[in-house]
């Protein structure tokens, strides 16, 4: 039961794969200044804006930082709702 | 011409010092004419690692302000004749040197020497910015550590900003059993981290430890591993394409047997 236990914490990851992953998202944020609430925030002004001119499903937005190399991008996946379904 | 390679590192004790002193000597080695400037005013380490220290009159700040000529201040390794160093001040700090008084030395040095190695404090103040200013080329050292790494992508963002990249990196001090058991970031790992170019990884060696407590970079020990390490990046600096060592299978023949044998020999 512990072990599962562990296993389920990431207790039993050796550290240096946690090291990498914690790395990962530290330096996207320390290379762009931007933290982890200013995305949300972000997130949400996005939100507002995009669904003043097109209607999209607000639960389904997925917006994060990826990098190439050292180029930072910023990645929003944002569902669109169909516009058959706009008229009610 | 000289060229001027600039080793900095952000975090501090990953081994800036040793890297410099290491880099001068393999590549005073090869023929070059080398200058290494120890342009952390304050904290001097440079002299005492390449055991220089006794030997020293003069120092940068005394040059920046006049009190003594170039040539005076340079002290020149009686081991290996085309190695010079001009060492900090100890007694004074930082705001003593600025950027253009760093670029005008080397301007200075350029026509003389093959190369010219500055040993940057760590931080990214003025002491980072002083050495940094007269770089063709920034090399940042790191050790495969979390807050090391950390600090180097700072440094090489900050380098790119200034318009000196793209910086290369040393991964100094890996230990080959930890990452061989996943306690250790990989060589792969930092490099896709950091994403810039490799110019060669050090492995842990306690010979370097005993140099440093002599005076005599390792580079100078034909039989250690660090030194083969460092011999291997001077010859890449100079252009040599020189495949990388395999840090991870090193190890004399008892090492190799032991951990044959308890991999089941399989």
């Amino acid at each position: 039961m512990s072990s599962f236990i562990d296993k389920v914490l990431g207790r039993n990851r050796r550290s240096a794969s946690l090291a990498k992953e914690r790395l990962k998202l530290v330096l996207i944020h320390d290379r762009t200044d931007l933290s982890p609430g200013s995305l949300d925030l972000l997130k949400d002004e996005l939100i507002a804006v995009i669904s003043r001119y097109i209607d999209i499903d607000p639960q389904g937005v997925r917006i994060g930082m990826e990098h190439e190399g050292r180029e930072q991008r910023l990645i929003a996946d944002i569902p669109v709702r169909p516009a058959s379904r706009r008229r009610r | 011409m000289a060229k001027v390679a600039t080793i900095t590192s952000g975090k501090g004790g990953v081994g800036k010092t040793t890297s410099t002193a290491n880099l001068a000597v393999a590549l005073a080695a090869l023929g070059n004419k080398v200058v290494c400037i120890d342009a952390d005013v304050g904290l001097r380490n440079l002299d005492v690692i390449l055991g220089l220290e006794n030997r020293i009159v003069y120092d940068l700040v005394d040059i920046i302000e006049g009190r003594c000529r170039l040539r005076q201040a340079m002290i020149r390794d009686k081991r290996l004749p085309e190695l010079f160093l001009i060492p900090a001040a100890q007694t004074r700090d930082k705001s003593a040197v600025s950027p253009s008084d760093m670029v005008r030395l080397c301007e200075e040095l350029r026509p003389d020497f093959d190369w010219i190695v500055v040993d940057s404090p760590a931080g990214i103040e003025r002491g980072f910015r002083n050495a940094v200013a007269p770089a063709d080329l920034v090399i940042v050292v790191t050790n495969p550590e979390i807050s090391a790494v950390r600090d180097a992508d700072r440094i090489i963002g900050i380098i790119e900003a200034e318009e000196k990249g793209p910086a290369q990196l040393i991964i100094n001090r890996l230990k080959p059993e930890l990452v061989r058991r996943g306690d250790m970031l990989s060589t792969e790992d930092v490099l896709e981290l950091l994403a810039i170019k490799l110019l060669g990884v050090v492995p842990e060696d306690e010979k370097v430890l005993m140099g440093g407590n002599r005076g005599a970079p390792v580079a100078m020990d034909e039989r250690s591993q660090a030194g083969q390490a460092f011999r291997d990046i001077a010859r890449r600096l100079q252009g040599e394409d020189v495949p990388f060592m395999d840090v991870m299978n090193q190890g004399g023949l008892l090492v190799k047997l032991s951990r044959f044998l308890r991999s089941g020999g399989g």
